[in-house]
């Protein structure tokens, strides 16, 4: 009596395997663990706060690990009135913060100066930094700052991560 | 003690160049020279031991066109006393107070930050709110709300603030309260 077996069938991995782009799979892991480096300046800091709280929490869209270091962080929210006195170490931060980094301008001050048209107030950090998200209100609410996490979320399952991230991996190839 | 003792007090032993009541406060001018004198003279003699704030106003074009204002309090007499000087742009020195109140030292910073006005004998005269090169005194009645761009590398810098269009600017009109109110317009 011969055995016979499936010659394809590999009864430890079949039903584990996933095949997928690997732009794809390094988005996904990206996009659901973002950690923000909490650029809080003014009250939009405030909604942060409470967007990290257990009435929203932020830990839902794999995002609660704020980290006051930006040498750990992925993202850095603005969330603020950014004065040219504090504008300067803003930038300073940001050149901290490894690749890949995002940066999303929370609310109107961060996103254009706000209300505060005066000779202190820098209007808008997309003058510094190359701002990703905007989130309008003053401050914006809760939810805002949600929904401009999963615009980020988004925008960054459309990057082409290898090809223009990791160069040097496709010249291997 | 009233007003009327505190102004007789004062009036028995200084020069008073000008003295206002309205609403029940009191507020007399001295000169710039006595200025220190005077205060020392209200803390430690009229009990006026606590000082809410320093400010200045600038007249501008008026001679003498700046003023330094002492807002002052007596804690057991509950007795509010407002101190005015008249400084001279020419000469942009007024006598610290921070010997006397130790509470002056970042008022008095605050005042020289915004308004250029230097304060003789203060321990510490650096720019409190704006950095440290900026070359401007940006409360001064010649300088634009807009602001005037300055650069000083590594540290700060700044520019011109556009004060017209955007969504948060008041636009002037007739035609009602909701074509006036700052808001989100499209481009047109």
């Amino acid at each position: 009596m011969v055995q016979t077996a499936p010659a394809a069938y590999d009864s430890k991995v079949e039903g584990n395997v996933i095949i997928s782009r690997l732009d794809a799979c390094i988005n996904w892991m990206r996009k659901n663990s973002l950690w923000p480096m909490p650029m809080g300046l003014a009250c939009c800091a405030i909604e942060m706060m409470a967007t990290a709280c257990s009435r929203y929490d932020i830990a839902r869209f794999g995002a609660e690990v704020m980290r006051f270091s930006p040498r750990q962080s992925d993202v850095m929210i603005v969330a603020g009135t950014v004065t040219y006195k504090m504008a300067l170490a803003v930038k300073r931060i940001y050149d901290q913060m490894p690749e890949p980094k995002w940066v999303i301008a929370m609310g109107a001050c961060a996103s254009s100066g706000g209300m505060y048209r005066s000779y202190a107030v820098l209007q808008g950090i997309d003058h510094l930094l190359p701002v990703d998200i905007y989130i309008s209100g003053c401050p914006p609410r809760p939810e805002a700052l949600l929904e401009g996490l999963m615009k980020l979320q988004h925008k960054i399952d459309r990057e082409r991560a290898i090809a223009d991230q990791k160069k040097e991996l496709l010249e291997v190839f | 003690m009233t007003h009327a003792d505190v102004l007789a007090k004062l009036q028995d032993r200084f020069q008073i160049l000008a003295k206002t009541e309205f609403r029940g406060e009191l507020t007399p001018e001295v000169p710039l020279a006595e200025i220190e004198t005077v205060c020392r003279a209200c803390k430690q003699e009229l009990g006026f031991n606590l000082l809410l704030d320093v400010s200045s106003v600038d007249n501008f074009g008026e001679e003498p066109r700046f003023e330094v204002v002492y807002e002052l309090y007596s804690l057991e007499q509950k007795l509010h006393l407002r101190l005015k000087t008249k400084v001279s742009e020419d000469h942009l020195e007024v006598p610290t107070v921070s010997t006397v109140w130790q509470t002056a030292d970042w008022h008095e910073r605050e005042v020289y930050d915004m308004m250029g006005i230097r304060f003789s004998g203060h321990p510490d005269l650096r720019r409190i709110l704006m950095w440290e090169g900026y070359p401007y005194f940006p409360l001064r009645k010649d300088f634009p709300l807009e602001g005037k761009p300055s650069q000083m590398p590594d540290v700060a810098f700044s520019e011109v603030a556009p004060l017209a269009g955007g969504p948060f600017v008041t636009s002037p009109t007739d035609s009602g309260t909701k074509d006036r109110e700052p808001r989100a317009r499209g481009l047109d």
